[in-house]
C-alpha cells in the first residue's frame, strides 16, 4: 500500500513541476505577443506619454522576470490579480466562469462516458454484426463533423424544427438545478457527440484485443456467456487503456469547450477566454489558461493512478 | 455411442469422434489440420494423445467441448459425447456441458488464469455459474480439492491472485478448477509442460491421484511420451493430423509398431562419446568468484568459479531461477558481475560488453531459447548472417557472399534461404540461422541458452546433433545452458549443476551422472520421466520411503 501512496505521490510532485513549467511558457508566450492592453485600451492615435503613463500605471513597465515571480507569488496566496479591462478580482471572475464550464463538462460526462462504454461493451459483444458496424458509423461521422456544425445541425433539429431545448443556454447563478440541466442539454449533446466516437472505440478494441488471450478461451471452455466473458473477464483487464482515453475526453470536455460554449453564448471559462484575448485582457488569459493547464494535469494524474490500481499485480503484491 | 442411461459404468463408452476433420485458415485460404480422426474414449479411462507442434493434438482435445479455436472450424466428422451430438448441438446445450460435464487444463496455467481475480472465485465461478453450487459451497469444495492436490496452506491459497503464487501450485489449482462440477471428462493439454522437472513430478503425481480417485475419464494432450507413459492407459500418436498408431500404453512403449512411434521411444538415447580433456595450461574461458545481482537486491549469483576448456562442452544445468542464464549475461558483460572476474584466453575481460574490444566480443558468441525472438523478421537470412561478417570481420560484400553460402551449407540448409524472411522458416530451421549468424563471428566460445527448449524433441535431437559436428569440424567451445537433463546427457563433456545461484556440484559427465549424487543433483535425475510406466509410481514410492 505505502508503494501505492509512495507512487501517487511522485506523480503529484511531477504535476506540480509540469504546473510550474505550464506557467513559465505561458508568461513567455504572451510575452510575445506584439501589443498589449494600453494599445487596445487608447487606440493608435494615443500619445507615447499617456501610454506609458498607462503602463505605468498598471505596472506593465517592471521587468518580465520581476513580473512573473509576483504573478506566480500571488497565485500561490490564492489571487489571480485584477482584470486590466474592468478592474475586477481574476479569481472571482474565472471562478463562476470555471463552474460553469465544469458544469457543462459534468453534465457532457455524464452522459458520455457511461454511453461511450456501453456501446463500446456491446459492439465487442456483436462483433461485425451489423450493430457493431452501425455503431461505429455513426459515431465517426460524428466526431468527424466539426464542432459548430454538429452543434447548428442540433439547434437546427431540437431547437428550431422541434422545439424541445433552448438554442442559446444563457443561465445565471439564481437559476435552480434542473432548469440548469435543460438549458445546457443542447451543448452538453453536442460535447457527447464530439466526444464518443473515441472513447467507443478504444474500449471495443481493448476488449477485443483481449479476446485472444489464454484466459478468455479458458473462461469459453468453462462455458460461460459471452456477456460474462466480456464483462467479467475482459473488462477488468482493459480498463487501464480505457480509463485513459476517458481522461483524456474528460479533459476535452474541460478545456476544448471553447467553440461550443461561443455557439451556444454559454458563459463559461472558454468564452471568457476568447474575450480576454481580444481584449488583451493579459493576466486573465494568464489565469485561465493556468486553470486549463492544472485541469489538464489534475485528470491525468487520476488516470495514471486509477491505472496503477487496475493493476492487481501492484494493488496486491506478492 | 448412445447411452442407456441409468447406471454409468466404467467402460461405458462416453466419447465418440468418427471421421473428425478440422481446418484452419491461413492467408484467406482454409486447409485441413486434422484429416478424420476416429477417437473412442470410455468412462474412467485415460487416453494420451502425443505429437510434435502440428500434430493437431491440442485442436482434437477441445474439439471434444465442440469448440474450434478462432480461425479453425469443425468441417467434418461426429463428435459424440454421452449421446450428444457435439458438431450439431447448439451454442447454449454446448456452453452447459463445457465446464460443468467437460472441463479442459491448459498448458499455461499462467496465462489462462485470469490477472485480475482471485483463484477461488474463479474456481466457483463455473459451478456457480451453471447453476450446480452455491458460492460458499462452492468454496467449501475448493478448499477440499485443494488440499487433496497437496497445495500449501489450501484454506488460504484460494484467495491469492494467480500472480502470487507459483508456477506448479497455480498448476495444480487450474486441475481444481477443472474438477469443480465433478465432470465426466477432463482435457489436460500439455500441463506440465512449462514447469521445471521436480515441480512436474509433484504436478504429475497430483494429477494421476485425483483422476485415479475421482474415476474420471480424460484426455492427456503431450509431446513427451515419456509423461504419456506415465499417465495413459491408451496412447494415440499423432502427426500432421493423421493417426500414426494407436494401442495400449504399456504394449506401446515396449513394442512400437510404426516408425515415428519408435523414433520417438528413442528420442533421448543420443548420446555423444565421452571424450577426455586436453591438457592445457590454461582453460580458454575462467569465471573466478563472481557474484551478481539485478539492481542493488537479492544476489542472483554467488561466488561462482567455473573453468571450461578449449573444444569442451560444459553443460550448465539447473531449474528456473537457479541463476544460469544470469550467469551467462555475466560472462558475456550484458550483466558487469559486482564482483569477480572473467578471463578469457588468460587474458581478463572488461566487466561490461561496452568496455570489450570487438575481437573480445567476437569471440564470445550467444544462441538464445526463442529463435522467433532472436531473429529480426524483418531482416533476410542473408542480413542476419551477413551482419557479423562485416561488422567483426570487415567483409566486402563479394566475401561475405560466399562466406553466407558456406554457413548455410554448414548448417545444411540450402543455398536459396539467404532469400528468405525468418517468417518463412520453422523453428528448427530459424534456430539453425541462429547457430549460423553465431558462427559467422568465428567466435572461441559459444553460449548455448536453452537452445532446444523451444523445439520438438526430434528437431532438438538434429539441433544438438549439428552442435556436435560442428564442434568435431571446428574445434569450437560450448558452454549448454539447460534445465533438460536429457539434453545435458546427450551433450555435454562436463556438467555443473546449479542451484539459487550457486554451484553446488560440477565434474566430468561421468562422475556427476554415476552415484553417489549430490544430493539435490539426485533429485534432478530422479525426476526426469523415462519410458516405464511404473516410473513415477516407484519414484513416489522411493521417496516416501526415504522420508
Amino acid at each position: 500500500m505505502t508503494e501505492i501512496l509512495t507512487m501517487v505521490a511522485q506523480r503529484l510532485a511531477l504535476g506540480l513541476l509540469t504546473l510550474f513549467v505550464v506557467s513559465l511558457i505561458i508568461f513567455l508566450g504572451i510575452e510575445l505577443l506584439p501589443g498589449d492592453l494600453t494599445e487596445a485600451v487608447l487606440g493608435q492615435s494615443a500619445t507615447p506619454e499617456t501610454v506609458a503613463a498607462f503602463r505605468r500605471e498598471l505596472g506593465l513597465d517592471l521587468p518580465p522576470h520581476t513580473r512573473y515571480f509576483e504573478w506566480l507569488g500571488g497565485i500561490l496566496q490564492g489571487d489571480f490579480g485584477k482584470s486590466l479591462a474592468n478592474q475586477r478580482e481574476i479569481s472571482e471572475l474565472i471562478g463562476v466562469r470555471f463552474a460553469n464550464t465544469l458544469f457543462l463538462a459534468a453534465i457532457a460526462a455524464i452522459i458520455s462516458v457511461p454511453l461511450a462504454v456501453t456501446l463500446g461493451v456491446l459492439a465487442a459483444l456483436h462483433r461485425n454484426s451489423f450493430f457493431d458496424r452501425s455503431v461505429n458509423v455513426v459515431t465517426l461521422s460524428s466526431i468527424s463533423f466539426p464542432e459548430f456544425f454538429v452543434a447548428y445541425i442540433l439547434i437546427l433539429f431540437l431547437a428550431v424544427n422541434v422545439n424541445i431545448f433552448p438554442s442559446i443556454s444563457n443561465v445565471s447563478p439564481d437559476l435552480g438545478f434542473w432548469e440548469r440541466v435543460y438549458r445546457v442539454m443542447l451543448p452538453a449533446l453536442t460535447l457527447t457527440l464530439v466526444v464518443v466516437a473515441h472513447m467507443m472505440r478504444m474500449t471495443r478494441a481493448s476488449i477485443i484485443n483481449l479476446l485472444a488471450s489464454p484466459y478468455i478461451e479458458m473462461a469459453n471452455l468453462k462455458g460461460l456467456s459471452r456477456s460474462r466473458i466480456i464483462v467479467h473477464h475482459a473488462l477488468p483487464n482493459a480498463l487501464a487503456p480505457i480509463i485513459n482515453v476517458i481522461v483524456i475526453n474528460l479533459a476535452y470536455l474541460v478545456v476544448g469547450v471553447v467553440i461550443v460554449e461561443v455557439v451556444f453564448v454559454y458563459p463559461g471559462l472558454g468564452q471568457l477566454f476568447v474575450d480576454s484575448v481580444i481584449k488583451r485582457d493579459v493576466p486573465v488569459v494568464q489565469g485561465s489558461c493556468l486553470i486549463f493547464a492544472a485541469t489538464y494535469i489534475l485528470l491525468n494524474l487520476t488516470a495514471d493512478v486509477l491505472s496503477i490500481l487496475s493493476n492487481p499485480r501492484l494493488l496486491h503484491p506478492k | 455411442m448412445s447411452t442407456d442411461g441409468g447406471k454409468h459404468e466404467m467402460g461405458e463408452v462416453l466419447l465418440e469422434m468418427r471421421g473428425l476433420r478440422i481446418e484452419g485458415q491461413s492467408d484467406e485460404q482454409w486447409h485441413e489440420i486434422v484429416n478424420g480422426i476416429d477417437l473412442t474414449l470410455r468412462r474412467g479411462e485415460v487416453l494420451g494423445l502425443i505429437g510434435e507442434s502440428g500434430a493437431g493434438k491440442s485442436t482434437i482435445g477441445i474439439a471434444s467441448m465442440g469448440f474450434a479455436r478462432p480461425g479453425c472450424r469443425i468441417s467434418g466428422g461426429t463428435i459424440v459425447f454421452d449421446g450428444i451430438d457435439m458438431t450439431a448441438a447448439s451454442e447454449e446445450t454446448k456452453r452447459e456441458i463445457r465446464g460443468s460435464r467437460i472441463a479442459y487444463v491448459a498448458q499455461s496455467a499462467a496465462a489462462s488464469f485470469n490477472p485480475a481475480h482471485k483463484l477461488i472465485d474463479q474456481y466457483s465461478e463455473t459451478p456457480v455459474q451453471h447453476g450446480i453450487l452455491k458460492a460458499a459451497e462452492a468454496e467449501q469444495d475448493a478448499k477440499d480439492l485443494y488440499r487433496r492436490l497437496q497445495l500449501p496452506d489450501p484454506d488460504n491459497i484460494g484467495y491469492r491472485y494467480p500472480h502470487q503464487v507459483s508456477g506448479g501450485q497455480l498448476q495444480r489449482a487450474m486441475t481444481a478448477m477443472a474438477m469443480a462440477c465433478k465432470p465426466d471428462l477432463i482435457v489436460f493439454d500439455e500441463p506440465t509442460t512449462a514447469l521445471d522437472v521436480t515441480t512436474q513430478i509433484e504436478v504429475l503425481a497430483a494429477i494421476k491421484d485425483v483422476v485415479r480417485q475421482s474415476n474420471t475419464a480424460a484426455i492427456y494432450i503431450t509431446h513427451d511420451l515419456a509423461v504419456v507413459a506415465q499417465m495413459a492407459d491408451r496412447i494415440m500418436v499423432l502427426r500432421y493430423g493423421d493417426l500414426i498408431e494407436e494401442g495400449d500404453a504399456r504394449e506401446m512403449l515396449a513394442n512400437p509398431k510404426e516408425d515415428y512411434t519408435r523414433q520417438l521411444v528413442a528420442v533421448r538415447t543420443y548420446k555423444k562419446e565421452d571424450a577426455a580433456a586436453a591438457a592445457s595450461e590454461r582453460p580458454l574461458l575462467d569465471v573466478q568468484d563472481v557474484s551478481a545481482a539485478y539492481g542493488n537486491t537479492l544476489l542472483v549469483l554467488q561466488d561462482i568459479d567455473l573453468q571450461v576448456e578449449r573444444g569442451r562442452t560444459v553443460a550448465i544445468v539447473g531449474e528456473s531461477g537457479s541463476g544460469k542464464s544470469t550467469l551467462a549475461r555475466a560472462i558475456t558483460g550484458l550483466l558487469p558481475p559486482l564482483k569477480g572476474k572473467v578471463l578469457f584466453d588468460g587474458e581478463e575481460l572488461p566487466a561490461s560488453y561496452k568496455a570489450r574490444s570487438r575481437d573480445q566480443l567476437r569471440h564470445l558468441q550467444m544462441i538464445y531459447q526463442m529463435p522467433d525472438t532472436a531473429l529480426n523478421p524483418r531482416q533476410k537470412v542473408r542480413d542476419v548472417i551477413g551482419r557479423p561478417l562485416s561488422f567483426y570481420l570487415g567483409m566486402d560484400s563479394q566475401a561475405r557472399e560466399k562466406r553466407i553460402l558456406e554457413l548455410l551449407d554448414m548448417i545444411e540448409l540450402p543455398a536459396d534461404f539467404a532469400d528468405r524472411y525468418p517468417g518463412e522458416l520453422s523453428g528448427g530451421q530459424k534456430q539453425r540461422i541462429c547457430i549460423a549468424r553465431a558462427l559467422a563471428a568465428n567466435p572461441e566460445v559459444i553460449i548455448c541458452d536453452e537452445v532446444t527448449s523451444a523445439l520438438d524433441q526430434l528437431v532438438a535431437e538434429e539441433i544438438l546433433k549439428l552442435l556436435q559436428r560442428l564442434q568435431d569440424d571446428l574445434g569450437v567451445t560450448y558452454l549448454f545452458i539447460t534445465h533438460d537433463l536429457a539434453t545435458v546427457k546427450a551433450i555435454s563433456d562436463e556438467i555443473v549443476v546449479m542451484l539459487q545461484g550457486r554451484i553446488v556440484e560440477q565434474g566430468e559427465k561421468h562422475e556427476i551422472l554415476t552415484p553417489p549424487h549430490h544430493e539435490y543433483t539426485e533429485l534432478l535425475l530422479s525426476s526426469v520421466p523415462e519410458m516405464d510406466p511404473d516410473w513415477l509410481d516407484g519414484v513416489l514410492e522411493k521417496r516416501k520411503a526415504a522420508q
